[in-house]
Parts: C-alpha cells; sequence; structure tokens
C-alpha cells in the first residue's frame, strides 16, 4: 500500500505535471529549431510569437462565448485554435516579407538576424499589450477535471490522491497528435524531405531544384501553427500573461540548444528533459521517503535538490553543461 | 577630441534635449530624464566596447546591472551586528567550502587533463555541493532572515560611503565575466547569446532569492547619497541664500513680506530637489566623460587597433600571433566591468535596490538597442544612443497620448477604444522601439553615428 501511495505521489506531483509541461515546452522548442535548421538564426521574437497567436485564440474564445457557442466539455479555445493559427501565419509572413526577406537576400550574418528579430520582439510585445493588455487572463472553460483527487482516494482507498485535469489530458493529446503530423511530413513526404535537405545543405538543395521561397513560406507556415499551439496549451493548463510568455523562451531556448539546434527530434525530447529536470529537482521528496522508508528512518529535512525558486535557474544551468561537455547538444543538432 | 564633430552632435543633441525638456515640462524631469540618459549612456559605452570593439555579443547586461546594484548593498549599507553574530560564522564556513570546491574542481582540472572521465568527476562534484551547501549554510540562512525579517533580515554592508560601490561593482562583475567568459566565449555568437542571456537569468534569480545577502524580493531601501539631501539643504542657511539671489527679481516684485516668505519657501523646496539632481548629473558627466576619454584612447592605441582587427578577421589575426582568446576574455571583463560600474551607478541614483525590477526587456534588449541605434563600434555613437533612445523611451508615453487623443478626438470620453487606448498608453514605448530599430537596422545598419575607419 505505502509503495502504491509513494508511486501515485510521484505521478500526481512529477510525472503529470512533467509530461504537460514538457509538451508545452517540446511544441515550442520545435518551432525555434525549425526556424534555426532552414532559416538559421535564433529567434528572439518566438516567445511573443507564441503570446500573439494565444491572444487571438482568447479574443476569438470571447466571441464565441459571446455568441453563447462553447464546445461542450472541451474549452472552447480548441475551437478558437484555427482562426488563431491563421492569424498568426500572416503575421510571421507579413513581418518575413517586410523584415527577414530583405537580409536573406543580403546573406547577413546570423547577429543580424538576431538584432532584427529582437525589434520584432518590441514590437510584438507592444501589440499584444496594447489590444489585451499586460494582466493575467484565465481563457479556460468547460469540464476542469477528468479526475479529482478526492474522488480518486475514495475510489482507490489510497491515502495519496490523483488528479487529471481536461487541460493535462488535451495538452497530452494535441501534442501528440502534431507531432506525429509534424515528423510524418519531415520524414515521409516530398516537400518535408525538400525542407530537411534544405536545412542540411543549402546549395545543393538549390542545385536539386528546390524553390527556397516555398520552403521559407511552410516553415513559417509550420512555425506559426506550432507556436499558437503551444501557446494557448500552456495559456489553457495556467494562464495568459504576456510577460510569462516571454520569459518562456527561456526554457525553449535551453530545451533548443540541450536537443542539438536544428534537429526537430532532439528538441522534442530537450523539450521533456528540461521540464523533468525543473519540476523533479525542486519538488521536495520528504513526503516519499516517508512512504518507502522503513518506520523510523524517515527523512526529517525537505529532501529538495534545490529550492522552487531556482526552477528556471535549472534549465539554464543545464544548458551551460551541455553547451561545455556536447557544444551540439545530446542529439546532433544543426540538420532537420 | 573637442574638434570632432561627433563629439558636437553628441553634445548638442543632450543639451538640446534637456532644455527642451526643462522648457515644456519641468526642470526636474528634464534633469531626472539627462541623469538617467548619463547613466544608460555608461550601460551603452560597456556593451559597445564588447560588441562595437570585439563583436562580443552579451545579453547578459541585466545580470551584471544587478550585480552592480548589489554592491551598493554590500559597500553601504550599515551591517547588521545581530545577523553576523547569529549566522555570519556559517556563512563564512559555507563560503569557504565553495572556494574548496572550486580549487578541487581546478586542480582535477589541471592534473588529469586528458583523464576519460575527468568531466564526469567534476560534474559529480558539483552536484555533489550543492545538497551538502545547503546543508551547511542552510541553518545559518535561516536564522539571519527571521532576525528583524520585517526592516532587515539580512548580513548588511561594510557601512562605507556609497561612491567605493561603483568600483567594488565594477571589481564584482569582472570576476563573475572572468567565469562567465571562461564558459561561454568559445561558443558562436549566437550560442553566445543566447547563453549569456540564460546566464543573467540566473544571477537575477540568486539576487532575488538570496534573501540574507541582498533581502531579494522585499527590496533595499533608503541607501546612502554621494550628495546632499534635500532636507539638509532647506534647513543651511547658505541654499537659502542661493535661491534668494538667482530669484531676487522675482522675490523683489513681491511686497508683501508674508507672502515673500511663503514663495522663498516654496522655492526652496523646488529648487533643492534641482541642486541634488544637478549634484547627480554632475558626477555622472565626469564619470561619462572619463569613461568616455579612456575609451576613445584605447580604440585608437594600438589595442584598440588589434582588437578592431581580431573583430574584423580573427582568422587572421590569430595567424599574426595575436591571443584571440585572450583578448577576448579580457574585453569581455572590461565591458562588464564598466557595466557594473552603470549598475551601481542606477542604484544609487534610485536610492532603492529592487530585484524584482530586472527584466531583460528593459535591462537588456534596451541598452542593445541603444548600442546599435547610436552607432557601433563608435563611443560617441552609444552615447547618442543613450540618450535618444531613453528620451523617446520617456516621452513616448505621453506622445502617444497627444496622438490618440487627436485621433480619437471625435469619439466620446465614454468610447470603448479610446478608454482602451488610453489605458495601454505605456506600451506604446515598446512599439517605438522595435520600429525604430527595425528602421535603423534597415535604412542605417551602421546606426546614426556610424564608425570612423580610422587609417594609420
Amino acid at each position: 500500500m505505502d509503495f502504491l501511495n509513494s508511486i501515485t505521489l510521484l505521478t500526481n506531483f512529477i510525472i503529470i505535471p512533467g509530461i504537460t509541461y514538457g509538451s508545452q515546452l517540446a511544441l515550442g522548442a520545435i518551432g525555434v529549431t525549425l526556424i534555426y535548421g532552414v532559416l538559421r538564426f535564433a529567434n528572439f521574437a518566438y516567445g511573443d510569437l507564441m503570446a500573439f497567436g494565444t491572444m487571438i485564440v482568447i479574443l476569438v474564445t470571447w466571441f464565441l462565448q459571446s455568441k453563447g457557442i462553447t464546445f461542450g466539455l472541451l474549452p472552447t479555445a480548441l475551437l478558437a485554435l484555427p482562426v488563431g493559427i491563421l492569424l498568426t501565419i500572416a503575421v510571421s509572413l507579413f513581418f518575413d516579407k517586410t523584415v527577414f526577406e530583405y537580409y536573406r537576400n543580403k546573406k547577413s550574418d546570423p547577429v543580424t538576424f538576431i538584432v532584427v528579430s529582437l525589434g520584432i520582439m518590441f514590437v510584438l510585445n507592444a501589440v499584444v499589450r496594447i489590444i489585451i493588455g499586460p494582466n493575467d487572463i484565465n481563457f479556460m472553460d468547460g469540464h476542469k477535471f477528468i479526475m479529482k483527487a478526492r474522488e480518486f482516494k475514495k475510489m482507490t482507498g489510497l491515502n495519496e490522491g490523483l488528479a487529471l485535469k481536461s487541460t493535462q489530458v488535451i495538452t497530452l493529446i494535441t501534442t501528440i497528435i502534431t507531432c506525429s503530423i509534424l515528423f510524418y511530413f519531415l520524414n515521409k513526404t516530398k516537400t518535408g524531405k525538400s525542407m530537411r535537405a534544405y536545412s542540411n545543405n543549402e546549395d545543393l538543395a538549390l542545385l536539386s531544384g528546390i524553390d527556397p521561397k516555398k520552403i521559407v513560406l511552410l516553415t513559417w507556415i509550420i512555425v506559426s501553427i506550432l507556436a499558437t499551439v503551444a501557446g494557448t496549451l500552456y495559456g489553457l493548463d495556467k494562464s495568459f500573461k504576456p510577460f510569462t510568455y516571454f520569459n518562456n523562451l527561456l526554457p525553449i531556448f535551453a530545451a533548443t540548444i540541450v536537443g542539438g539546434i536544428g534537429n526537430p527530434l532532439g528538441a522534442f525530447y530537450g523539450g521533456f528533459l528540461i521540464a523533468f529536470s525543473e519540476i523533479g529537482l525542486t519538488y521536495a521528496y520528504k513526503k516519499f521517503f516517508k512512504y518507502i522508508m522503513p518506520e523510523g528512518l524517515e527523512p526529517s529535512t525537505l529532501i529538495q535538490f534545490i529550492s522552487t525558486d531556482y526552477k528556471f535557474a535549472i534549465s539554464f544551468a543545464i544548458l551551460i553543461v551541455v553547451l561545455i561537455f556536447r557544444p551540439n547538444g545530446i542529439f546532433k543538432g544543426k540538420v532537420i | 577630441m573637442i574638434k570632432n564633430s561627433d563629439f558636437k552632435i553628441c553634445f548638442s543633441v543632450m543639451t538640446v534635449l534637456t532644455i527642451l525638456v526643462g522648457l515644456f515640462q519641468s526642470w526636474g524631469i528634464a534633469l531626472s530624464m539627462l541623469n538617467l540618459c548619463l547613466i544608460s549612456a555608461v550601460m551603452a559605452m560597456g556593451v559597445n566596447i564588447q560588441w562595437g570593439f570585439a563583436g562580443l555579443i552579451n545579453f547578459g547586461v541585466m545580470g551584471f546591472l544587478a550585480i552592480g546594484g548589489l554592491a551598493t548593498i554590500l559597500v553601504s549599507v550599515p551591517p547588521v551586528p545581530e545577523a553576523w553574530s547569529a549566522g555570519g560564522l556559517g556563512i563564512l564556513i559555507s563560503g569557504l567550502f565553495l572556494v574548496a570546491v572550486v580549487l578541487s574542481v581546478l586542480t582535477i582540472n589541471k592534473k588529469f587533463p586528458n583523464h576519460k572521465y575527468k568531466n564526469y568527476f567534476i560534474f559529480v562534484i558539483i552536484i555533489l555541493s550543492i545538497p551538502l551547501l545547503k546543508f551547511i549554510a542552510g541553518p545559518s540562512i535561516s536564522k539571519i532572515e527571521s532576525i528583524n525579517a520585517a526592516t532587515s533580515g539580512f548580513l548588511g554592508g561594510a557601512n562605507l560611503p556609497i561612491i567605493f560601490s561603483w568600483f567594488v561593482g565594477a571589481i564584482l562583475c569582472a570576476l563573475v565575466a572572468f567565469v562567465v567568459g571562461k564558459v561561454c566565449l568559445g561558443l558562436r555568437s549566437d550560442y553566445l547569446a543566447i547563453s549569456t542571456l540564460l546566464v543573467s537569468g540566473i544571477i537575477i534569480t540568486i539576487v532575488k532569492h538570496e534573501e540574507w545577502l541582498s533581502r531579494g524580493v522585499k527590496n533595499v531601501i533608503g541607501l546612502k547619497r554621494p550628495v546632499p539631501y534635500e532636507v539638509d539643504l532647506q534647513n543651511s542657511e547658505w541654499f537659502i541664500k542661493l535661491v534668494e539671489f538667482f530669484n531676487s527679481s522675482k522675490l523683489s516684485n513681491i511686497l508683501d513680506p508674508d507672502e515673500k516668505i511663503s514663495l522663498l519657501n516654496q522655492l526652496v523646496i523646488t529648487s533643492s530637489g534641482v541642486f541634488v539632481k544637478l549634484c547627480f548629473s554632475l558626477l555622472f558627466l565626469v564619470v561619462v566623460i572619463t569613461i568616455l576619454y579612456f575609451s576613445e584612447k584605447a580604440l585608437n592605441s594600438p589595442w584598440g587597433r588589434m582588437m578592431r582587427a581580431i573583430r574584423d578577421n580573427e582568422e587572421a589575426a590569430k595567424a599574426m600571433g595575436k591571443n584571440v582568446v585572450k583578448q577576448h576574455l579580457f574585453i569581455f571583463m572590461l565591458g562588464s566591468a564598466i557595466i557594473g560600474f552603470a549598475g551601481a551607478m542606477l542604484v544609487t541614483y534610485d536610492g532603492l535596490f529592487t530585484p524584482s525590477s530586472y527584466q531583460p526587456l528593459r535591462y537588456t534588449f534596451l541598452i542593445w538597442v541603444m548600442v546599435l541605434l547610436g552607432g557601433t563600434g563608435n563611443n560617441y555613437g552609444a552615447i547618442l544612443g543613450g540618450f535618444v533612445v531613453w528620451f523617446i523611451w520617456i516621452q513616448s508615453a505621453p506622445f502617444a497620448l497627444l496622438v490618440i487623443n487627436i485621433f480619437t478626438n471625435h469619439l466620446e470620453e465614454t468610447n470603448y477604444i479610446k478608454e482602451h487606448l488610453l489605458n495601454s498608453v505605456p506600451y506604446f514605448r515598446y512599439l517605438m522601439m522595435g520600429l525604430g530599430l527595425l528602421l535603423v537596422m534597415r535604412y542605417r545598419p551602421r546606426g546614426l553615428l556610424p564608425e570612423k575607419i580610422i587609417k594609420n
């Protein structure tokens, strides 16, 4: 019984939150890595692109709710998602046309791209704050819990509860669907293969008759979809606040580099690695050891590796360790 | 130096902006803007030394500014004896432990440079040291933080004049930059940008949450000042005489003595604020000119030539026998020290240290906009950038208010869109910054005052 209790405890506080947060990071990191692989720069505006997409989703959700349309048990935001994706694609393509294309044609160095993406970051930051404001917004509706901790306790007779929020399940399912489609597209279809070829070696790809304009267009479309989906899932699970989205860029970058920048599968794993280390290393295992240790040997301290204040710092530290020992990432990077 | 046209542009823009604000808004606002412009100029010069001279991209500005701010606390705040006696020993022991860990890592690194498991071993040592450190320091930290938690709850500082902290901040930053540089400088430009950004995130987390050191989110207020206090001025004879002298024409028009005294009192109160700010301005101006002087000297010296050579063609410089790694590390430390100096200046001017206010947008990327807008590789450009960007940053909210009022004039006061726009006025500054940066990068990629190609 104690063993089951301890497992439930870990599932409730580490595994389920880890999988949810990891999925959100993974989706974001795949977006960053695709931009890096194909367009060859680190996009600092990505966090704010996520915020922009989520903002559109929220606005459409509010509109739908005012018309009395809901999605039954599921959050209305899922209905609004396509509109959000379309507008985010439009914004990405607009910035690509007006800003990035010029530097791409000039073959500017990566630093120029970074600086320009900073400019876009400022602009998007302002647009989001002007339209929807800087405050916390909760736009989750529909059925909140699939299983409540109390119900679980009653059902199984265990001491520890296991809560499962519907947003966590939605996050997981959406991530599985999005990633399967994406990896199928990249690995099996002709367009996806040409995208990988372009990322691997631009000149050779051009020689084989791949149209770079089409590849760039496609990349922005995929990236915008990923950004909006990741942003909306994060907002549903926690809440929407423009500043948090900007801050989330940092663990996303960490996940990208840890997984090998330019490598989508690596970014996927990187997201989960970062999420699990952040949650696993800041969790206090006192209760867990209480269950599995024999009586009398229970720990008196919290058994916490580092306090929760340092949650973000952990992902940064992992990144720095990876950069020192394996600068190309845990999985080999720079090729999608 | 005075003949330099950039110098003229720079300082005439500075004077004109200050006078304009002084005339149209108030001299108090103008001077506080000038002071922040001067501090920004120092920050921009620090970044410019790293990016403009050497091509090192440092997105960790925020972290170094916070370290500079921390230095003001460590230097100027009076020590808390109860806290020292309660937990000082524990903190010292854990400090020694930390030194021991670092030394052991370094010796392992030196003794077994090519051992297969060296890296893993170092990794294990570092991982094990964190819980151990917590175990050693934990009790003393909680003791320190429990002493007068509402007013102190930290170790305090050395109770020295705050002006020393500017130099201490610079030295601390140089030390941190040494460590960061050793780790990160070998990386390619974009990796370096990301990793320095993340390192600054770690620094901010530490400053925010190590309350025994910095009071963290509880903030430290009422720091010392290198200039007189308003209250002291208002009570000092010579200052009142001075104000009387400057406003003699205004005062002589009033015949009623009671009214005269009340007007004089009012004038003394407003001018004491202006006077304090003016003292700060002078102090900051001295700093800016000193750093500018040495920075220009350095840029035109053989060392500056070498740095530009390294920036423009690293391989060629290496082939000429220049130690690129060492020079990069040195200039990274130098630039960071100047940024730390500015960080300490900023906290001194504000009079309070609020770790939670350090955000990358304001304290890293805005400084970068200053450098890029002003002109990379040109010290005058950095100063001009500091001025222009800070001016836009401060003035874009009133400007946006004006524009919104003009365009929504026909709408009613209660109109939803108008109300919403008026509420979001503060965020137009981000829009201005972004558009400004994009336009400059497109049409003047080398900045407003581009680098001068020096032929010698």
